[in-house]
């Protein structure tokens, strides 16, 4: 780029003192340096869209303070804190005995290493630089810096699929997509913070080697893919939306070396990258999810085949028996390789969480587990619209734009677009997924209706510069009449549309910032409210329980709570949990499920078995936060009753209502769960006019007043209640 | 041999720490003159002794002087029981015979206020227990002595009575005893209910460092645990908040860290986060910081703390004879705290030297190196330990140390030359040529791209030269219908007709140029319509020029020669549209 804009600049050095006496048409001086200026915009605009990028994302900071998010970024953090203390070689080798137990997990080998590799390396590489930041700011700020970097690619992969404008434009977009920002803002060390960053780098980088057939770009684009596969479990898609593209591109005729290089070499080189990552490993090459690249991979080199055997006969009725015979015979051992596989077990057969997405009813009824996340939900068209606001309808003019310019580039963002949307209807996380492709298509979208608009623009305005200075000094305006008789009412409307669709941007701009300011900045550990006179409350219950477990328990302290809140328990209480977010043992979450939902006696007898020293339980009664534990009650039945046919899930109904006043079924109000939330909670007033034992969080007077504890006892309680914390006591002796 | 005349005992135990005074009337009975002098006291209350200032002071009543502390060490035991340690003072002068010598003492005691019972529960009030000798133990005869206890203002569970013992509100008497015995002692117990936050740090690490570019910062590191009973069983916090007094007395909530004046930037926080939960009220006298934990501490909790603050440099760091020195407090902020194990590390700017502490009592010093921003020696580190420290040590230490200002420069200098080194990098990188094949087809296209793509920037150069030279053709032509001087209008088409040969050789060779490149092939022609169109429109123009002055050498009318050009015009307006769509076209390129 340097390189060509240097001659422009030499040249334009060369012709200014010759304007200086033509001063008189200096504008057009300027046009010589277009080039440049282009340059020079471009550039500009990029830097400022990669800095909005990054500090669109700073309100988290701003609004509450530099600290890690939700509840999987907490386990990213700790084990991106061991892995800089203690080493790649240690941190490979993790056996976590703090989660889990009495199994502990082994970490190397359950986890996608790219996100704290990633971290660390930025970490080592500032204090290489002698920046003596702490790990915390690191990981806080490696989701925006991440973010940054894909407005990059998607510069890069707009410019590939359609001009540079596109490519602007899609820069723009996805540096405030409220999809994206979700995931990725400052505090937000997740998974998908760099995974979305490598997803479209594969992407881009395949898409490139399609287009060029260049070996290089498809070895990028190996190497992106090992990046995205050593980050993030979302690879699956990378590796099945490619060889569907293949197989598509193959339909419709659009077979080429250039593909079949790509293809080929970013396939073997990715696969055998892949397998380096533990977590993946064999799975590559043996699972159901896998399985189809391979195929692809296969059908390639048969239709190679097919082509040279084609190019050597040089005679069609030959050829078509032979490719009649050679298909039979592919696709027979291909079905039987595949048969004898799955029969043997050398194939695995598909996980449930890829059932559940290609059929949205399949978790609901076989596991619960999944089902219970909020985030694996169905995604309403609401949310659809809060995050992609008017993507949403820029989004079907694109792909019109896609269509009428077909090329292999734009057949792959509109299988990219379509394929991910429908993800992401099945459930709500992967809206990130989609969120690139709505962005890069509706760029395109944007970027051609605007490039089409001020083409019109500007020949008519050229005209009417040119007609005017000629018809300034004679009446020549007869000639700019008829030009412009030509297209009536092209110029206004031109105008008018220009001006509509500056105005959905910058109402998008706005949608994005305040979306980004009030919904996704907050980083649920830490709740705000608005008081009565319009102040703000902070509650901070969670981390106070936290920090008390972590500074007055004993040290080997198992702590049984719901899963959702292991990862934070053992981060920031930095003790050990039975179950945590981690959800790799169902029956261990059933058996918590199990403890939670039965009488105390029985439920004791479960915390003894698991050494259980102390129990956490969420509570919203008092401040009316509603995602606490009694809310999430009944999936605690459900998941412990898929397991131990004793927890019967009717049993906590009533009328197949769920209900904690006077109302509630007497196994409800029994239940371990119901004891510990309301322990003592009937004394307790919490609303004007309201009879005490009012629960906030469901408007009702509760059940069950007078709960007595048995085999525990209260050790702390948040000054907002929110979290309950209660030690189970030793058995006492028997006489 | 040394008497005591009279001696004053003074026990404040308001607070966690037992703060003894006392004030000893020192007669030397003797024949001989005496220069050193013993204070005792039994081992269990010496064991916890943290503080111990000597001073004579001259006079009674109120009009002390500045006291002037006396050296105080350790002696031996010669020959004494194990139950008592001793201290020595040195005399500020040997006390001759008959003289006598009023010493003040200041002791302050951690620990000795024993909790009892060890354990409560969450309802129970906080009892601690104080023993002490109602004698005063000296190895010296007293001839008079008293002892007054200050108790907090509550409950008095019980005390040791003896005959002239006396309870006035919150203060315990016992005394006055008269011609005691040296080493008489007779123990006593009392059991108080103490209300004062036992709050100690079992470990507090002070970060003091210095950067000359104005700013002091102090990070402390709190450990923090309640150190009064025990609480055992339940924490309720439905009673804790409905009635914190009595349920929940035993705890405390705040600490109170009075920061000097003019502190600012100041944090709060821990391991997992900022702690919302504090305030603070400046004045310009001090800034007080009310510190919330995140949980209220009861006996036996433990919690852990951050609090930074900057101060400026002006208030603190100050010259003398050639060195700088930091002046500054040595102990915790904290009120009423006790710290078993403070770590000072005063942190020196780089490349300070010859580096010397004074201190008004004895530390544990050591140096080391820390690492921060930008650092490449690393900074020297002045650490300081001491063990046991209350209120009572937060005097001014002193840091001695060289320091060159040129040093301050050194940082900014290596961030720009760190940003200069990008630049001049990038720089060359886009300059220079770095494929590694020079013969491969690809590089030979690119360069060869190049050449056309410069031989077109000058084909457009020369072709809008030319369309500014029409320009000029036609505003000669608007001067003549202006002014109707014709010998000028001829002379610019003379001068244009010039130029615009010149131009037009220029152009020759560069198209041929073009035409030979295979690469240009699909430009050349749009390249090759856009000169003659050029030549069309010079045609055109030098058509029209001639026709409008003929037609004003002929004196015909304005409007008969507009009729004449009317079609020429016409035509070089379209000419001149299509050469700019043109020249658009291939400025994309």
């Amino acid at each position: 780029m340097g390189g060509k804009s240097e001659p422009a600049k030499s040249e334009s050095m060369a012709t200014k003192p010759d304007l200086l006496n033509t001063s008189f048409f200096s504008f057009k001086s300027l046009k010589l340096k277009t080039k440049q200026q282009e340059l020079l915009l471009r550039i500009s605009i990029l830097g400022l869209v990669y800095i909005l990028a990054f500090i669109a994302r700073l309100f988290s900071v701003l609004r509450y303070e530099s600290m890690i998010h939700e509840f999987d970024p907490y386990f990213n953090y700790r084990t991106t804190l061991f892995l800089t203390e203690k080493g790649f070689y240690e941190f490979w080798n993790w056996f976590d005995s703090e989660s889990w137990y009495p199994l502990g997990r082994i970490i190397g080998g359950t986890l996608y290493p790219g996100l704290m590799v990633t971290a660390a390396l930025i970490y080592w590489t500032l204090r290489f630089l002698r920046f003596f930041v702490h790990i915390r700011e690191v990981c806080v700020l490696t989701a925006p810096f991440f973010a940054s970097n894909t407005t990059l690619v998607a510069y890069f992969f707009g410019k590939e699929l359609w001009d540079t404008g596109a490519g602007l434009v899609a820069a723009v977009l996805i540096a405030i997509c409220p999809g994206y920002i979700s995931r990725s803002v400052a505090g937000s060390y997740d998974n998908e913070a760099v995974a979305i960053f490598a997803l479209l780098l594969t992407f881009y980088l395949f898409v490139k080697a399609v287009n060029t057939g260049s070996l290089a770009w498809a070895l990028a684009s190996a190497f992106g893919y090992f990046y995205m596969v050593s980050a993030w479990g979302g690879y699956v898609f990378i590796i099945n939306l490619v060889p569907l593209y293949v197989l598509v591109l193959l339909i419709t005729g659009r077979y080429s070396m250039r593909l079949y290089i790509a293809y080929n070499c970013m396939y073997i080189l990715g696969m055998l990258l892949a397998m380096q990552i533990r977590f993946v490993g064999f799975q590559h090459v043996q699972s159901g999810e896998h399985m189809g690249a391979m195929g692809v991979f296969l059908l390639m080199q048969v239709f190679y085949f097919l082509d040279w055997v084609k190019y050597q006969l040089n005679d069609t009725k030959l050829f078509q028996t032979f490719l009649r015979i050679t298909v039979t015979s592919a696709i027979l051992v291909g079905g039987v390789a595949v048969g004898v596989g799955t029969a043997s077990g050398y194939i695995s057969p598909w996980t449930g969480r890829f059932y559940s997405l290609l059929d949205p009813t399949y978790a609901k009824d076989h596991i619960p587990i999944i089902a219970s996340v909020s985030e694996h939900q169905p995604t309403a068209w609401s949310s659809f619209m809060f995050d992609y606001h008017i993507l949403l309808f820029l989004f079907p003019a694109g792909l019109y734009f896609c269509f009428k310019r077909l090329t292999d580039a734009t057949i792959f963002i509109v299988m990219y677009g379509l394929t991910s949307l429908y993800f992401a209807g099945v459930m709500v996380r992967l809206i990130l997924v989609a969120t690139p492709a709505v962005c890069l298509i509706s760029a395109i979208a944007v970027s051609a209706t605007i490039k089409n608009l001020t083409s019109l623009l500007r020949t008519k305005q050229k005209v009417s510069q040119t007609g005017s200075t000629k018809g300034a000094g004679s009446s020549k305006a007869s000639s700019k009449v008829t030009l412009d008789q030509s297209q009536p009412f092209q110029k206004n409307g031109a105008i008018a549309l220009l001006v509509g669709v500056f105005y959905l941007l910058s109402r998008y701009a706005i949608h994005c910032t305040w979306v980004t300011a009030e919904a996704y900045s907050s980083p649920s550990i830490v709740l705000a409210a608005r008081g009565a006179h319009g102040n703000r409350i902070i509650f901070d219950d969670y981390r106070e329980a936290y920090y008390w477990l972590r500074q007055n328990t004993a040290t080997d302290a198992k702590i049984m709570s719901w899963w959702d809140y292991g990862y934070q328990i053992t981060a920031m209480g930095n003790r050990t949990v039975i179950v945590d977010n981690n959800t790799w043992n169902n029956t261990h979450i059933a058996t918590v499920g199990r403890a939670m939902s039965s009488y105390e006696d029985d439920a004791y007898d479960i915390m003894r078995s698991l050494d259980v020293n102390y129990v956490l339980v969420v509570f919203g009664g008092v401040t009316g936060y509603s995602s606490d534990d009694i809310n999430k009650f009944l999936w605690m039945v459900r998941i412990g009753g898929g397991v131990f046919p004793v927890i019967k899930e009717p049993d906590y109904l009533v009328n197949g209502e769920f209900r904690v006043d006077k109302g509630a079924s007497p196994k409800m109000l029994n239940c371990l769960m119901y004891k510990l939330c309301y322990y003592r909670f009937g004394e307790l007033t919490t609303e004007y006019g309201k009879p005490p034992g009012y629960d906030r969080a469901r408007g009702v007077e509760i059940g069950n007043k007078d709960i007595k504890l048995e085999h525990l006892e209260e050790a702390y309680t948040t000054s907002n209640w929110i979290v309950r914390i209660y030690r189970v006591k030793p058995p006492t002796n028997r006489l | 041999d040394l008497v005591l005349s009279k001696v004053e005992r003074r026990i404040d135990v308001t607070s966690q720490i037992a703060r003894v005074t006392k004030t000893l009337k020192v007669v030397n009975s003797g024949s001989e003159s005496v220069s050193e002098f013993a204070l005792t006291f039994p081992k269990f209350l010496g064991n916890n002794l943290a503080y111990l200032s000597v001073a004579p002071s001259e006079g009674k009543g109120k009009s002390k002087r500045t006291l002037v502390n006396l050296s105080v060490r350790e002696a031996d035991q010669k020959g004494l029981p194990d139950s008592i340690s001793v201290y020595s003072v040195a005399l500020p002068k040997p006390l001759s015979k008959g003289d006598t010598l009023t010493l003040e003492v200041v002791a302050a005691f951690t620990n000795v206020l024993q909790p009892f019972p060890e354990k409560i529960t969450q309802g129970e009030i906080h009892l601690v227990m104080l023993q002490e000798s109602a004698q005063y133990l000296s190895p010296y005869a007293v001839e008079s002595q008293s002892l007054s206890i200050k108790l907090p203002n509550a409950r008095i569970e019980s005390y040791t009575k003896f005959e002239n013992t006396k309870l006035q509100g919150s203060e315990l008497k016992y005394g006055p005893y008269k011609n005691l015995q040296s080493y008489s002692y007779s123990p006593i117990v009392v059991h108080f209910e103490s209300k004062a936050a036992f709050a100690v740090a079992e470990k507090l690490v002070r970060e003091i460092e210095v950067s000359h570019w104005g700013n002091v910062q102090v990070t402390e590191n709190y450990n923090v645990v309640h150190r009064g009973a025990q609480l055992k069983g339940e924490f309720s916090r439905l009673d804790f908040q409905a009635r914190p007094n009595p349920r929940g007395a035993s705890a405390f909530r705040h600490l109170l860290a009075r920061l000097p004046p003019r502190a600012h930037s100041i944090y709060y926080r821990d391991d997992i986060g900022n702690i919302s939960t504090s305030e603070m009220k400046s004045d310009s006298k001090k800034t007080e910081l009310l510190i919330e934990p995140r949980f209220p501490l009861f006996g036996g909790w433990k919690t852990f703390f951050t609090i930074g603050y900057g101060l400026p440099l002006t208030d603190f760091l100050f010259a003398s004879e050639g060195k700088r020195f930091l002046n500054i407090s040595f102990g915790s902020p904290i009120l009423d705290l006790v710290t078993e194990k403070l770590i000072v590390q005063v942190v020196l700017p780089e490349g300070s030297k010859d580096i010397s502490v004074t201190t008004p009592f004895a530390v544990k010093q050591s140096q080391e190196i820390k690492y921060s921003h930008l650092d490449i020696a690393g900074r020297p580190v002045v650490v300081l330990e001491k063990n046991n420290v209350v209120p009572d040590h937060n005097q001014h230490i002193q840091v001695y140390y060289k320091f060159s200002n040129i040093n301050l420069l050194s940082e900014p200098l290596m961030l720009i030359s760190g940003f200069f080194i990008l630049f001049i990098t990038c720089i060359i990188y886009t300059r220079a040529d770095i494929s590694i094949s020079k013969s491969s087809p690809s590089y030979l296209a690119k360069l060869q791209w190049d050449e056309v793509l410069a031989t077109l920037q000058e084909v457009q150069s020369i072709v809008q030269k030319c369309l500014a030279t029409h320009d000029k053709l036609e505003a000669s032509l608007r001067d003549l219908s202006r002014t109707g001087d014709i010998q000028t209008c001829k002379a610019a088409r003379k001068s244009t007709d010039s130029l615009l040969k010149d131009l037009s050789k220029e152009l020759k060779p560069l198209l041929g140029f073009l035409q030979s490149f295979p690469s240009a092939s699909h430009i050349s022609p749009k390249v090759e319509e856009l000169v003659v169109k050029e030549k069309e429109l010079q045609e055109k123009l030098m058509a029209k020029h001639t026709t409008v002055v003929e037609g004003y050498e002929k004196k015909s009318s304005g409007r008969d020669i507009e009729n004449r050009i009317a079609s020429q015009q016409q035509k070089i307006i379209a000419l001149r549209q299509e050469i700019e769509d043109l020249l658009e076209f291939i400025d994309e390129i």
